[in-house]
């Protein structure tokens, strides 16, 4: 049933090693709280250490996804996805107009949108939720016949659909794109790269879990220069900085000891970077819309830390990651010039023309 | 059969509701209760019964109409898996009475699952209750009411959809309540309103 065609040497032991880091993390936050007679905010450590159980769980249910294929991560994350989703329209208004097209949100275009992910059809699944999905549910609560307060509604589920279900899609899509080269300074331009392809998922996963985390640390012990205490009163600029910085360096010290990704020592550290500072903006969202709704420390309805709020970093991070990383590193293959052979396909092709 | 049934119901009505169940100075007991609930969409009964732990869920049975449940054979035989008693809203008669016939069926045994409102509220204001609760604990004074507050069941399947949408859903329990000696009738049936209402809030 295992297979590992997913993940390579380094890409086993920096997964590991993360694991292994968190599960220190959460056992001195343990301890932390055991303490009674210590100065730190009994909350702060509370949260903290339930940040770092939902990260373990997180990593060792990925993990197990990864050993077995592609299929099994794709299908994980269209989970996540429904689970994230369902949460954000749960936080959000809605009327009994858009019930057909949260039936449609919910249930058709995510499942869709992780089908030709799995398939790698890269020109569909890139625009699926932003072309047809956006005009679809513009269209369908038109249909409706309900107007109130249309464009909010409309751009309440478009956004709600964008971020949960197309943005996170773009992190399996590391594993369905087709071909990752890497830089030979020997050949002296691109080749194939022969790394495992989990090996670039796993490193987005691991760098924006470090982003958060020392976010969170940096913010709760010297933040002073708060960035919009409307929408959260501690995350402060010296969190993001500090994140982005310790980021990069964990980026090319990952390269430099477990390579598991296409780029170079410089490359990678200047990705990680991009990734915490999206991962930074991706948090901060979801507490611009938590606060909107008023939810300050949480509701009755979505409860603990919602599945939402542990991957709002990663839903910011992975499509710019996918697409950067794309944009170097992704060329596709020229095919060679030939003419299509295929009788069936080029008849489907003429068929306009006849009419015309 | 229903050793399959039950548990697969079970885990579609809990996947589809994300329903957290909360128990608010209340605990989950085997004594025979009256669950009372606001009634919104035609899902509230299957989930509070789903959500129940396993032990309680045995032993209760929802109160639902019965124009409604005998309506084509997948309600009929859902109704049948969780044991509901179905009342017959039409032919309410003295003889008749709903309140025997849930007495007569419940024993000493069985709890109960009531939506006093009778049938469901299209907004977020509950209706005002049928009298069906306070002549229920008038003639067994010794059942346990407890409240339920059901939130944003009507999101999931609102009135007139037939497909529920799967969003997350709160069930809270709150603490029990009996009838006072001498409580009047509309006394006993607002206090019993302000009790699910109290925990609209918690």
């Amino acid at each position: 049933m295992f297979d590992f065609r997913l993940l390579d040497q380094p890409a086993i032991i920096l997964l590991l090693s993360n694991v292994t880091v968190l599960a220190v993390l959460f056992g001195v936050g343990r301890f932390l709280r055991k303490r009674s007679e210590s100065e730190i905010d009994k909350d702060v450590v509370r949260a903290f250490s339930r940040n770092m159980l939902s990260w373990i769980v997180m990593c060792v249910v990925l993990a197990l996804a990864l050993m077995v294929n592609v299929l099994f991560t794709v299908i994980f994350f269209w989970f996540v996805s429904f689970w994230a989703q369902r949460e954000f329209i749960t936080l959000t208004p809605t009327r009994p107009g858009d019930h057909r097209t949260l039936f449609w949100v919910i249930l058709v275009f995510p499942i869709a949108q992780y089908v030709l992910v799995g398939m790698a059809w890269y020109e569909l699944y890139s625009i699926l939720i932003p072309v047809y999905g956006s005009l679809f549910v513009a269209a369908r609560i038109a249909f409706a016949n309900d107007q109130e307060g249309f464009l909010e509604r409309i751009a309440k589920i478009q956004f709600g659909l964008l971020i949960c279900v197309y943005a996170l899609s773009h992190a399996p899509a590391l594993l369905t794109w087709e071909p990752w080269q890497t830089w030979d300074s020997e050949a002296g331009g691109l080749i194939p790269w022969e790394g495992a392809k989990g090996g670039l998922l796993l490193y987005l996963v691991v760098i924006v879990q470090f982003s958060d985390m020392v976010h969170f640390v940096v913010d709760r012990t010297f933040g002073k220069q708060v960035i919009a205490p409307k929408v959260h009163e501690t995350k402060s600029w010296e969190g993001v900085i500090a994140a982005a910085f310790a980021s990069a360096v964990v980026g090319v010290l990952i390269q430099l000891l477990l390579p598991v990704t296409p780029f170079q020592v410089i490359g990678s550290g200047a990705m990680a970077l991009i990734i915490s500072v999206m991962a930074s903006s991706g948090s901060m969202t979801m507490w611009a819309i938590k606060r909107d709704r008023g939810i300050a420390r949480q509701g009755t309805l979505v409860h603990n830390r919602g599945v939402l709020d542990q991957i709002a970093s990663i839903c910011f991070a992975a499509p710019i990651f996918f697409h950067v990383t794309r944009l170097f590193l992704g060329r596709p293959v020229t095919p060679p010039a030939e003419e299509a052979t295929e009788p069936l396909q080029t008849l489907i092709w003429q068929i306009p023309w006849w009419i015309c | 059969m229903k050793a399959i049934t039950i548990p697969a119901l079970v885990a579609i009505a809990k996947l589809f509701s994300g329903a957290t169940l909360r128990w608010v100075d209340c605990q989950p007991d085997t004594c025979q209760r009256v669950y009372f609930a606001n009634h919104t969409s035609h899902l509230d009964a299957l989930i509070l019964w789903a959500s129940l732990p396993r032990q309680i869920r045995a032993i209760t049975r929802p109160v639902a109409a019965k124009d409604y449940w005998v309506r084509g054979p997948i309600r009929r035989y859902m109704s049948g898996v969780f044991n509901a008693l179905l009342i017959d809203r039409e032919k309410i008669k003295v003889h008749n009475s709903p309140i025997n016939m849930m007495i007569n069926e419940i024993g000493n045994e069985y709890s109960l699952i009531v939506f006093p409102e009778g049938s469901r509220n299209t907004d977020n204001e509950m209706r005002p209750f049928k009298s069906g609760l306070y002549y229920l604990s008038k003639k067994r004074p010794d059942l346990e009411l407890v409240p339920v507050f059901l939130n944003n069941m009507n999101r999931i399947m609102p009135k007139g959809e037939f497909l529920p949408v799967p969003l997350v859903s709160c069930i809270t329990i709150g603490p029990p309540m009996w009838l006072e000696t001498g409580e009047s009738k509309n006394d006993f049936l607002d206090r019993a309103r302000q009790a699910i209402e109290k925990l609209r809030d918690l």
